[in-house]
């Protein structure tokens, strides 16, 4: 099965989202037909013959419009003849996506967790409340993989073969201003974070968000908060996680002060460890918990903080 | 300025979800449907605020069979001029997105605002895919949007940081949060929706491509391990030697 991949890169190098979409589509061609597909400045492979990825695309133009990005991935899926396209599930590849699988008149399935061969594909659905086994009846299925469900795979140190490509992708019609980081401390963004500290109403203030930023900071995770949190003003709404905020699955939850509200653990019970700590034994958090705490979280973080820093 | 929302029908958040028919449906019994709250109070509540500000219409249209009449009444309620219903029961996001788009094409709408995801396929794919469909600029997870004669500034959510953007002309535009506050809609809007236009359309004829087979619940969680609160280390070590995480 010939698979094609679309890699999102910085700076030269495929990103953590690019490895893992690498990872995943060398796993799911059986044959090892797959390849990848890049825009904008390359170094060398960009790190993607690591994951066994043995071709890679190179189109040579900076573009980041999804109408022109998605005219480059479907000319390279015509061109190679790709039976499934995988992009990453980021924010960038969600518009990508579903605009390539239009063009192609594929199937399209986002935010795959799981393959069960072939055409079918495993994925979440009622905001992590079920899973949905998707067929798809086109010939060409477009799919996207969440961030962090599969993991980067170093198959050895084998670099890819470059191949120039080029197509007509159009003009770009949504023009960048500026572009402003949400995070100036170098911290992982939120969707893509394998760690991450959470807080809600039992913090009591933005005052005292200190000792959620130093275990944060001791983990190396990310920050996170309840909606409640966020509409305060407590927190940037971008840290609001849940049904109707950002759906995350780390590998590492730890939930401070938060009731455990259904649409809170919508967007965070796909988190493969979750650790609670409340003060109320019976918030409904704990009955979705692998561990917890019931305690202070002023007592508790603290002295949690510094036991991580003695590892 | 001439506006087209899409509103979609979705299960209330605290529902129970349960399947029926071996797994293959949802079942909807007992269930309280809603506006998908990303259609509702950032799109279409943005659209309403815009046209206020510069005059103008703000359409919704939707996807699905008579059951989604309340909730198209409910969007009348907070302040849409006027409504559409493709009338079909819909099978996957491309067979909505392409029924969309096949009613749009001819209508001249300067933007087209969608939420960012329903809440129960979270498939973000709709929007993009009528981009697709009707080759517009298309904008995703908007937090921010400004309109001045032909052109538009937004800001949107993109991976580590926010841009802000310009788009000349029609486009489609997904809303994420940031965008506007919820609109509780008032008497005079419940009784004045009643009358506003609702027009039911006949379905294009677009095949779906994708299908679910199977739904399932996951596996339930095992009991939580609690520790002492004194002893933070031994959490430290469960993490590190039971669950292998740090
Ligand atoms: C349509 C809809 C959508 C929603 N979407 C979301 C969503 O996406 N995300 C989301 O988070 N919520 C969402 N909610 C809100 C949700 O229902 C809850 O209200 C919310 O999650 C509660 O936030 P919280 O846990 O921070 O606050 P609370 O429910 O107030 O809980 C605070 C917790 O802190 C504990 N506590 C207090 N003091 C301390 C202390 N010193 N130490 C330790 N623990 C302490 C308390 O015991 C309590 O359990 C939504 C609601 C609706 C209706």
């Amino acid at each position: 099965m010939s698979v094609l991949v679309y890699i999102p890169t910085h700076e030269g190098r495929a990103t953590k989202v690019g490895l893992e979409v690498a990872s995943y589509a060398a796993t799911i061609s059986s044959d090892n037909k797959v390849v990848a597909l890049v825009s904008g400045d390359l170094t060398e492979d960009g790190g993607i013959g690591s994951t066994g990825v043995s071709r890679v695309l190179h189109f040579e133009a900076n573009i980041s419009d999804n109408s022109q990005i998605s005219k480059l991935v479907s000319a390279a899926a015509k061109a190679e003849g790709a039976q499934t396209i995988v992009l990453s599930g980021n924010n960038e590849g969600k518009a990508i996506a579903p605009r390539v699988a239009i063009s192609l008149n594929a199937g399209y399935v986002p935010g795959v967790t799981s393959t069960t061969g072939g055409k079918s594909f495993t994925r979440n659905v009622f905001s992590g409340k079920a899973t949905a086994i998707v067929n798809v009846q086109a010939d060409i299925s477009v799919v996207t993989i969440t961030p962090n469900s599969f993991g980067i795979k170093v198959q050895g140190d084998s670099s890819a073969i470059i191949e120039s490509f080029s197509t007509e992708v159009g003009d770009e019609r949504v023009t960048l201003n500026s572009f402003t980081p949400t995070s100036t401390d170098g911290s992982v963004p939120l969707p893509e974070a394998v760690r991450v500290v959470s807080a809600g109403r039992g913090l009591k203030g933005p005052e005292n968000w200190g000792i959620v930023e130093d275990l944060a900071k001791a983990l190396g995770a990310t920050t996170a908060c309840s909606r409640p949190v966020g509409d305060m003003g407590w927190r940037p709404h971008h840290e609001h996680v849940g049904q109707t905020g950002i759906t995350i699955r780390p590998d590492l939850y730890i939930a401070c002060g938060i009731s455990g509200a259904i649409q809170h653990l919508a967007g965070v019970n796909q988190s493969k460890v979750i650790v609670v700590i409340n003060t109320d034994p019976d918030a409904p958090f704990f009955k979705a918990a692998d561990y917890g705490i019931v305690g202070d979280v002023f007592e508790v973080l603290p002295k949690l903080t510094e036991a991580i820093k003695a590892l | 300025m001439k506006l087209l929302v899409c509103v979609s029908k979705a299960p209330d958040t605290t529902s129970r979800i349960s399947f029926t028919d071996e797994g293959r449906s949802f079942d909807e019994s007992g269930v309280q449907f809603i506006i998908n709250p990303y259609d509702e109070w950032y799109a279409l509540v943005r659209a309403i605020e815009l046209v206020e500000a510069n005059g103008g219409s703000v359409t919704t249209i939707t996807v699905g069979d008579a059951s989604c009449d309340p909730i198209i009444r409910k969007a009348l309620a907070i302040g849409a001029t006027d409504a559409v219903r493709v009338d079909t029961t819909p099978k996957d996001s491309t067979q909505v997105a392409r029924l969309i788009a096949d009613y749009s094409k001819n209508e001249g709408f300067d933007i087209i605002l969608c939420g960012k995801e329903t809440i129960d396929h979270n498939s973000s794919a709709v929007p993009a895919m009528i981009a697709e469909c009707l080759d517009l600029p298309y904008v995703a997870l908007a937090t921010s949007l400004e309109v001045s004669g032909s052109e538009s500034t937004i800001v949107t959510e993109v991976s580590g940081g926010t841009n802000n953007v310009t788009v000349s002309g029609a486009f489609v535009l997904s809303a994420a949060k940031g965008m506007s506050e919820q609109r509780i809609p008032n008497m005079r809007g419940i009784m004045s929706a009643r009358t506003k236009p609702l027009k039911v359309v006949e379905a294009t004829d677009v095949t779906q491509t994708t299908e679910v087979t199977e739904f399932k619940l996951p596996p339930a969680k095992g009991d939580c391990v609690l520790v002492d609160a004194d002893n933070a280390e031994e959490l430290v070590r469960l993490l590190r030697e039971e669950a292998k995480i740090i």
